[in-house]
């Protein structure tokens, strides 16, 4: 490697400077900029996996829209999934300001070299399962979500707060869900306790490995991207989550779940991570099916999409000529 | 009249209901994200129209059915969809076919219904009416797109059309309920704005370049007779809320 | 490229206040992006009126002009009306 390779010239230190000082003084990163790249291609990475992540989130819950057990249910069933491929769609458009297409992003979910929140592996068997992903999973994704709003690429915070606005509802109708089961038949209040049963520990697991175990930490915290570590949001979640199961008058299943009066907060009980290395590394209940739905719906549409572009490729042709 | 104006109401709302659990379950299916948005948004506007149509059948009706008693409780066969809307999705120049013949005559329909003497069914059409401007809006650029874009588009809209065109003079039948409402001024003759539809949809084939079918007229839709596959749809719809009988959601 | 071009979105929130920029589409032509645009950005009744441009046509300034372009402005203090100074009688102005 030549000497002027192994040295940052005086232009990229200054640059590199002023990225820092942007950074240091908690002013956005914004998609001109220059930027290491590193911190380029771990946005980009970041986004598009939480892109893909609301996109494949909507399979779990859309399978429920056809048999919703009310009209109401139904509408806002609907409006939830819908604004789920939205935030889709904010999340990519965030991730291409960085310089990446679409097109690549969705190539590498579907051939496996970008990943999605492996809580969207999981099945959802009942009406009540609904209910529990809007009040769990969607209350677990708030509470990562919202330090985002403030993070240092300012097309994503952007993002995040129009996403963090609609995402309120969205845990609001699965509580709603989970209410009206348990102040009902008990049947339907079975079915939800059962569900919590299903998706508290892999809730609580979405917020990623413990913080001892954590690798990648440290230069996302450096960066502002990561404002808060694993275990601090995960805190937050379960302290936040134990009373609203109260007011449900369901059981939360830790049986070492106890308030902790010295440190303010519940100690809870060890999380079974084998499970979720299982997941992550794609062997889900549902990953290969969760995966196949998106690479089908993409490929059975091509020509659909080349529809579109033949004609309006025609039409400016035209445009051209008259 | 009171019976026969249930009737009418219940079959606008169940046009609307069949058409929008069609749709919904295109949802994860889609060919690209901008297009998802776009079907649920038809088909959200859609429950609305029918959930109004179903909670003023069921008032006027006066013996407590709910709209969801109304939409869970009662059999496939009591059902009064056109079977237009209850043709399967197939593939999405079916559905966007299926949708611009049915918008095409719902934008007409709804425009109509604004001059209704029955408040309620005004207010109603009031907001249908630009819902179902922007549904048709949507539904005819898809059209054009497919019928003048690639080969295989055009195949496939062209199939789509030669299947679904058998299902669109049922759309302008009159029975008995209509007749009542009809002379009451609270409904229109469909007939009225038939001639405005056929314009219509043949200046859009037109520019799709399709041509429009000759085909034998199918009905039975408002007779409770529907086709194969349409029970597993309401089977399907019904099957949470019949498993809990009384419950509440 | 199948999903087509990128188009940025422009929303006017209400009548008095500017179009301001919220996001992107992809897609084929302008029709095609407003009705994407539609969807994606005024469900929550954030806007009345529309503008889709697509990104390549957006000329924009370089980061790196940021000196040249916007500092100079910095030390003419006198476009504004506290520097210039009046007796209290008249400082309404």
């Amino acid at each position: 490697m030549s000497h002027a390779e192994t040295q940052p010239t005086d232009a990229e230190a200054a640059r590199h400077g002023r990225f820092n000082e942007l950074i240091d003084s908690d002013q956005s990163i914004e998609p001109r900029d220059w930027m290491p790249d590193a911190y380029r291609k771990t946005l980009v990475r970041q986004i598009a996996q939480h892109g893909h992540s609301e996109i494949i989130g909507m399979q779990p819950e859309g399978k429920w829209i056809a048999s919703a057990p009310s009209l109401q249910r139904k509408a806002i069933l609907l409006a939830k999934v819908q604004d789920e491929a939205g935030h889709g769609l904010y999340l990519y458009g965030a991730a291409e300001t960085l310089g990446t297409p679409r097109e690549e992003l969705m190539d590498a979910l579907h051939e496996g070299r970008q990943k999605y929140s492996s809580i969207f592996t999981y099945p959802t068997p009942t009406w009540a399962d609904v209910g529990a992903i809007g009040w769990l999973v969607d209350g677990a994704a708030i509470t990562n979500q919202i330090p985002l709003c403030r993070c240092s690429y300012g097309p994503y915070a952007r993002a995040m707060v129009r996403i963090c606005k609609e995402e309120s509802f969205h845990q609001r109708q699965g509580y709603s869900i989970m209410l009206a089961l348990c102040q009902g038949t008990s049947e339907q209040k079975q079915m939800a306790q059962d569900a919590l049963n299903r998706w508290w520990w892999p809730s609580v697991m979405m917020f990623g490995p413990p913080d001892d175990a954590s690798a990648h930490s440290d230069q996302s915290t450096q960066w502002k991207i990561k404002r808060f570590s694993n275990d601090t949001l995960r805190q937050r979640f379960i302290d936040q989550t134990v009373s609203q199961a109260e007011v449900l008058g369901i059981m939360i299943p830790d049986d070492d779940l106890v308030w902790n009066e010295e440190n303010q907060n519940y100690d809870y009980g060890e999380p079974p991570w084998d499970e979720f290395w299982k997941t992550v590394k794609g062997d889900g209940p549902m990953s290969k099916e969760r995966l196949a739905c998106r690479v089908d719906a993409h490929r059975e549409g091509t020509w659909v999409r080349e529809a579109a572009r033949a004609y309006a490729d025609n039409q400016r042709a035209l445009e051209v000529t008259a | 009249m009171s019976d026969l104006f249930v009737r009418y109401l219940l079959r606008q709302g169940d046009r609307a209901l069949v058409l929008s659990q069609q749709l919904s379950a295109w949802v994860t299916h889609v060919h690209d994200l901008e297009e998802e948005m776009a079907v649920a948004n038809i088909s959200l506007d859609l429950i609305g129209q029918a959930r109004t149509l179903y909670a003023y059948a069921g008032e006027t009706e006066g013996s407590g059915r709910t709209e969801d008693d109304l939409a869970y409780w009662r059999p496939a066969e009591d059902f009064q969809n056109p079977l237009l809307v209850e043709q399967p999705n197939g593939d999405f120049a079916m559905t966007m076919v299926r949708q611009f013949l049915h918008d095409s005559w719902a934008a007409l329909y709804w425009q109509a219904m604004t001059e209704s003497v029955d408040d309620t069914l005004a207010a109603l059409a009031g907001k249908a009416a630009k819902e179902t401007a922007y549904h048709l809006r949507h539904a005819k650029s898809w059209v054009i797109r497919m019928g003048d874009g690639t080969e295989e588009s055009h195949q496939r809209a062209q199939t789509a059309l030669d299947h679904l065109w058998g299902y669109t003079d049922a759309l302008f039948d009159s029975d008995d309920a209509e007749i009542a409402v009809v002379a009451k001024n609270i409904g229109i003759d469909p007939t009225n704005f038939r001639p405005a539809w056929l314009t219509g949809v043949a200046a859009v084939f037109a520019e799709a370049t399709l041509h429009q079918p000759v085909a034998a007229q199918r009905r039975g839709g408002r007779d409770g007779l529907h086709q194969p596959g349409f029970d597993q749809l309401i089977e399907e719809m019904q099957s949470v809320a019949r498993a809990h009988p009384g419950a509440q959601w | 490229m199948t999903d087509g071009p990128l188009w940025e979105v422009f929303v006017r929130p209400r009548r008095g206040v500017s179009h301001g920029h919220v996001g992107s589409v992809h897609a084929h032509d302008g029709e095609q992006a407003l009705q994407a645009a539609r969807d994606l950005f005024t469900r929550r009744s954030e806007g009345v009126s529309l503008w889709v441009v697509p990104s390549a046509d957006i000329v924009a300034s370089n980061p790196v002009d940021a000196g040249q372009l916007f500092d100079p402005a910095a030390d003419k203090d006198y476009r504004f009306p506290p520097a210039h100074v009046l007796p209290d009688e008249v400082d309404y102005m």
